[in-house]
């Protein structure tokens, strides 16, 4: 205790609490947090950017095999998912507006409607997954995926080839909705704190940082739509 | 990071872009341009995260110039990966 009533000295004006000893100034503190969580993203980019460059790989060496893997996604689900992640995307955006200019119940309904709309975004990539167990699209031993190379009917898909593409998607949409999962708990237990008021115009770090968080997750759906769902649509 | 407040009208019309840029990339997608259509899908795909980052995550108002810094050193590191492992496996069956 000794420590912290030292550094709490060492400040002229220590009028905050919230205003840890080693920060001159709430603003300074505030950019630290969110270049924290910057850096965070940054090492993102590169966890995911090893699965995009697996998937161009893979990609590029079974070009067919994954145009068929492609056709059989539903282009009407997962183009919902993008709308409905991009709404979530404004009600963050919005509810870090609402933090800013002291709007509480504001806060907490964007806030809120943040979590439905990634509860129905995980619910509508419940329903894909379940339609892939049923057609027998999950790779193992009970994979079963037959027809034919896009624009080749003389050309049979490799279960082998295919398997890779399905892995891939299993994997890349399924880490996604991992971070969907962590993203709805941060947000659960932001709206616990906003709606006790802790929340506005002078302390908002924690909305806008998971924010951040959000719009990068956000991100990641966009790039995953297209290279999934929409390669070789038109063949 | 800032204290910029960004006006409702500019969050909407955000909101409106992106949405229109996914209309727009299932058409694209449903019409033939041949090896294009990878390019026109993954040039929407950029700008429409262009947009995010610049105007939800507020990168284009950060008054902290490291998360300009560390964006552009996440999105190189990136292309390194990328462009160096594609051009490894691009060119394994030359001979």
């Amino acid at each position: 205790m000794r420590n912290s009533s030292v550094a709490a000295a060492n400040h002229e004006a220590h009028e905050n609490p919230a205003l840890l000893h080693h920060f001159a100034t709430e603003e300074q503190q505030k950019d630290a947090a969110s270049l924290g969580m910057w850096v965070f993203l940054a090492t993102e980019i590169m966890f995911f950017g090893g699965m995009f460059c697996a998937y161009l790989v893979y990609r590029y060496w079974y070009f067919g095999d994954f145009g068929a893997g492609s056709q059989s996604l539903s282009v009407g689900l997962g183009g919902t998912n993008t709308a409905v992640l991009i709404c979530s995307s404004l009600t963050v955006a919005l509810a870090v507006r609402a933090a800013q200019l002291d709007q509480r119940k504001t806060l907490v309904i964007c806030l809120v409607l943040t979590m439905l709309l990634g509860l129905m975004f995980l619910g509508i990539k419940g329903v894909e997954y379940h339609d892939k167990f049923v057609e027998h699209h999950v790779p193992g031993p009970s994979f079963h995926f037959p027809g034919h190379i896009p624009s080749h009917p003389d050309v049979p898909i490799n279960q082998q080839h295919a398997q890779i593409f399905f892995s891939l998607y299993f994997v890349m949409t399924g880490l996604h909705a991992l971070h969907m999962i962590i993203g709805v708990g941060l947000f659960a237990v932001i709206t616990f704190y906003a709606m006790r008021n802790r929340y506005g115009s002078h302390y908002y770090t924690p909305v806008e940082v998971a924010g951040l968080y959000w719009h990068f997750v956000d991100i990641v759906w966009i790039y995953l739509f297209p290279l999934l769902y929409l390669i070789d649509r038109h063949k | 990071m800032s204290e910029h407040i960004s006006s409702l009208k500019l969050y909407i019309g955000i909101w409106l872009a992106l949405l229109a840029g996914t209309l727009l990339t299932v058409i694209a997608a449903g019409i033939d341009l041949g090896p294009f259509n990878a390019v026109v899908a993954l040039t929407i795909a950029t700008i429409k995260a262009t947009l995010v980052v610049l105007f939800f995550m507020h990168v284009k108002y950060a008054h902290e110039k490291m998360t300009k810094v560390v964006l552009i050193s996440a999105i190189f590191w990136l292309a390194i990966l990328l462009a160096l492992s594609m051009a490894d496996y691009a060119t394994r069956l030359w001979t």
